[in-house]
């Protein structure tokens, strides 16, 4: 035993898909201790907000006047102010003018490191009285003044005043341009590293909680696999004759009718109320012990003729006792291994279950696969909303790929041949 | 393998060839004059015939032999293989049902319907096979093979010392040392301290009759010779039958009581070893005579098939 876990602890896939598996696992135990509150609250007021840090602004401000400001002087705070105030149209704008008014403005585009040069050769050029080809109706005129006061305004603003009430008194305040507050100053400040679905929820919490019952459905129905598949696997191939038959008879059964089919006829049958977690996952256990009982089985029949078996059955011991002490032992690594990608199937199974909105209920906690069903249901995939889908795929991918990098690496640590 | 192991086997090998010399010695073969027939009969068989089936085709493993086994008597088993040597001795031992005929245990027909019914007929019938490193669980320590035994025998209820006590008599009579292999795996033994540890477990069972499925091909020359005797020694003191299953006709002429020629799942010859390997009459017989070197002589293969 000692020699395995050694073992196991130099075999890199193992390794690799160990930690993978602790990181999602950390994911799911530890974020919500650090950000309590129900995953499924509605916290946003429009759908599909992207991933960032939301400051209120109302706070923002209320700080600013209570004077706890620090002063800092960033060469490229009026640039990067300009920036987030001229549109892509405004500077599409002064391209256009500037191509028109015979600037060679061939090295310049729209994009961010390029604004100081086109805000530069702006100013030098610009010029209300002038007359360029095409913008001397009354109208194009006025457009270009709103956006040269605009940028000259984003430019050198000095200070701004707000007007706030103290008591009955009307207050005016300086906000001066290089005055900062720390975003933990201001008082509401929302935090949301993926962003929100199409029902405002918070999609990191989301996540870490549908992570958690993936989990707990993969193990569950795991574990209802493996078991069973080990018992039918155990005696169909320990006895043969007659309980062989029909064992495989039932076997066959369950592998010609595709089990996907019928674990979506189970499914539909149980009703929208019963669908838990749990259905879900006991549902998915029934119908994917087939190829454990089968290879079970097999490495049975390779065992139950060995001397050692023979030997055991000359000394008077009866079933139960050579079947658990004397085929167990040889099939608990395979067993070990069947298990983990029974735990990986599990998850996927359900993933697709849910996909096709036949998972567990709706309202109560969400699955990497109810995740999935939402975000298709409100188009995210076609309007581009990444954060909503993207993130559940990763995840899914990652649990399958440390599950089954876990089992690579068991192999190689049970099978010796397999070593490099 | 490092200097030092090398040696310690050596040393080893060394140790078991002079305790093997020291031992009064058993003589090969000393009774090969004695007339059987009059002894009670311990095992026979009438029409024996094991098939098997492997989808759309039939194999005829055993077929329709006859033979009796009186009390004390060595008889081998002689054939290439696949003859049929082992699936008899799976059926001699009550691990395979014959397919026709019937096997006659001490005079009455064998039932071994229910699992009392077998666990008596194992008290009075064991086995030592021939691969000694699959022959034990490797998960089970040696103590738990010892006890299996002590328990099987009926002696379940004797204290811890006397238990230990009997695990010592009977690893001593091969020539172990039960202290130094008390909590140890059976794999951290050699072939042949596995193969003895085999007939210290028939030494606590003393069965009556001794089925030995080969138990000397997998092992080297000179634990062969200490595993013959030891065997034969043990059969001088308890009077068991021995079944010795093996391909090796040299082997089986020096050591038998009376010798049964297997050839595809029928005997084709059966008699006193003497008028077998002298006077073979079966053609299989002579050819199985004519493949064993011979020394000062060139080998003629001219009759291999």
């Amino acid at each position: 035993m000692k020699n395995i876990l050694k073992s196991c602890l130099h075999s890199p896939r193992f390794m690799t898909g160990f930690i993978l598996f602790i990181i999602l696992l950390g994911i799911a135990l530890f974020y919500p201790l650090f950000h309590p509150g129900n995953p499924l609250q509605m916290i946003g007021q429009n759908s599909f907000v992207e991933p960032g840090t939301y400051l209120s602004l109302y706070d923002a401000n209320t700080v600013n006047l209570n004077g706890k400001t620090s002063t800092f002087i960033m060469d490229d705070a009026a640039v990067n102010r300009a920036d987030s105030n001229i549109s892509e149209a405004d500077r599409q704008t002064m391209l256009a003018y500037l191509a028109a008014a015979g600037v060679d403005v061939s090295h310049l585009d729209t994009s961010h490191e390029n604004l100081d040069s086109l805000v530069t050769l702006w100013q030098e050029n610009y010029d209300s009285s002038k007359k360029v080809e095409g913008y001397t109706t009354s109208a194009k005129k006025r457009d270009l003044r709103t956006l040269n006061s605009r940028l000259l305004a984003a430019l050198n603003a000095g200070e701004q005043t707000l007007l706030t009430k103290n008591g009955d008194e009307e207050v005016r305040t300086a906000v001066a341009n290089n005055a900062y507050v720390r975003s933990n100053q201001v008082a509401n400040v929302i935090n949301l590293p993926l962003g929100t679905d199409n029902f405002g929820r918070d999609m990191m919490k989301e996540l870490a909680a549908a992570i958690g019952t993936s989990l707990i459905i993969g193990l569950i129905a795991g574990t209802i696999a493996t078991i069973l598949g080990l018992v039918i696997g155990l005696l169909s191939g320990y006895l043969g004759g007659i309980v062989d038959d029909i064992l495989m008879f039932v076997c066959n059964v369950f592998t010609v009718i595709p089990g996907f089919v019928l674990l979506i006829l189970i499914y539909y049958s149980v009703g929208q109320e019963a669908r838990g977690v749990t259905t879900c996952a006991i549902v998915i256990g029934i119908t994917s012990w087939v190829w454990t009982a089968r290879s079970v089985r097999s490495q049975v029949i390779s065992l139950r003729n060995r001397d050692h078996v023979n030997l055991s059955k000359l000394s008077g011991h009866s079933l139960v006792r050579i079947i658990v002490t004397d085929i167990l032992p040889y099939i608990a690594s395979y067993v070990v291994m069947a298990f983990i990608l029974q735990v990986s199937s599990g998850i996927l199974a359900e993933a697709q279950l849910s996909l096709l909105g036949l998972g567990p209920k709706t309202t109560t906690t969400p699955t990497l696969g109810l995740m999935m069903n939402w975000a298709m249901l409100y188009n995210a995939h076609t309007q581009g909303y990444w954060w909503a889908y993207f993130p559940v795929i990763a995840v899914i991918a990652l649990t399958s790929f440390s599950l089954n990098l876990m089992n690579t690496g068991l192999d190689q640590v049970f099978n010796p041949t397999l070593r490099d | 393998m490092k200097t030092e192991e090398i040696n310690e086997a050596i040393q080893e090998t060394d140790a078991a060839i002079q305790e093997a010399d020291s031992r009064e010695s058993v003589t090969f073969g000393a009774n090969r004059n004695k007339d059987f027939s009059k002894e009670p009969m311990c095992l026979s068989g009438r029409g024996v015939t094991r098939v098997f089936h492997t989808g759309k085709i039939t194999t005829v493993a055993v077929d329709h032999v006859d033979f009796d086994f009186h009390r004390g008597e060595l008889i081998s088993i002689v054939g290439e293989s696949g003859s049929g040597k082992t699936t008899l001795s799976k059926m001699l031992l009550g691990l395979l049902d014959p397919t026709e005929g019937e096997i006659s245990y001490m005079g009455k027909p064998r039932d071994i319907s229910t699992r009392a019914k077998k666990k008596e007929y194992w008290q009075g019938i064991q086995a030592i096979f021939q691969d000694p490193f699959s022959s034990y669980n490797v998960f089970h320590k040696i103590d738990s093979v010892l006890l299996d035994c002590i328990n099987m025998r009926g002696d379940k209820n004797l204290s811890k010392e006397e238990k230990h006590a009997l695990m010592t008599e009977a690893c001593s009579f091969v020539n172990l040392k039960f202290a130094e292999l008390t909590n140890k795996y059976p794999f951290e033994l050699s072939g042949g301290q596995m193969q003895r540890l085999m007939i210290a477990r028939i030494f606590l069972l003393k069965p009556t009759i001794l089925l030995a499925d080969e138990p000397t091909s997998m092992i080297d020359a000179c634990s062969r010779a200490t595993i013959l005797d030891m065997l034969l020694k043990l059969r001088d003191e308890t009077g068991m039958t021995v079944i010795f299953i093996t391909h090796d006709i040299g082997l089986a002429y020096y050591i038998s009581d009376s010798v049964y020629i297997m050839e595809h799942g029928k005997f084709v010859e059966s008699g006193k070893p003497d008028k077998v390997m002298l006077e073979p009459e079966a053609p299989y017989t002579k050819r199985l005579i004519s493949d064993v070197p011979k020394i000062h002589e060139p080998w003629d293969l001219s009759t291999v098939g």
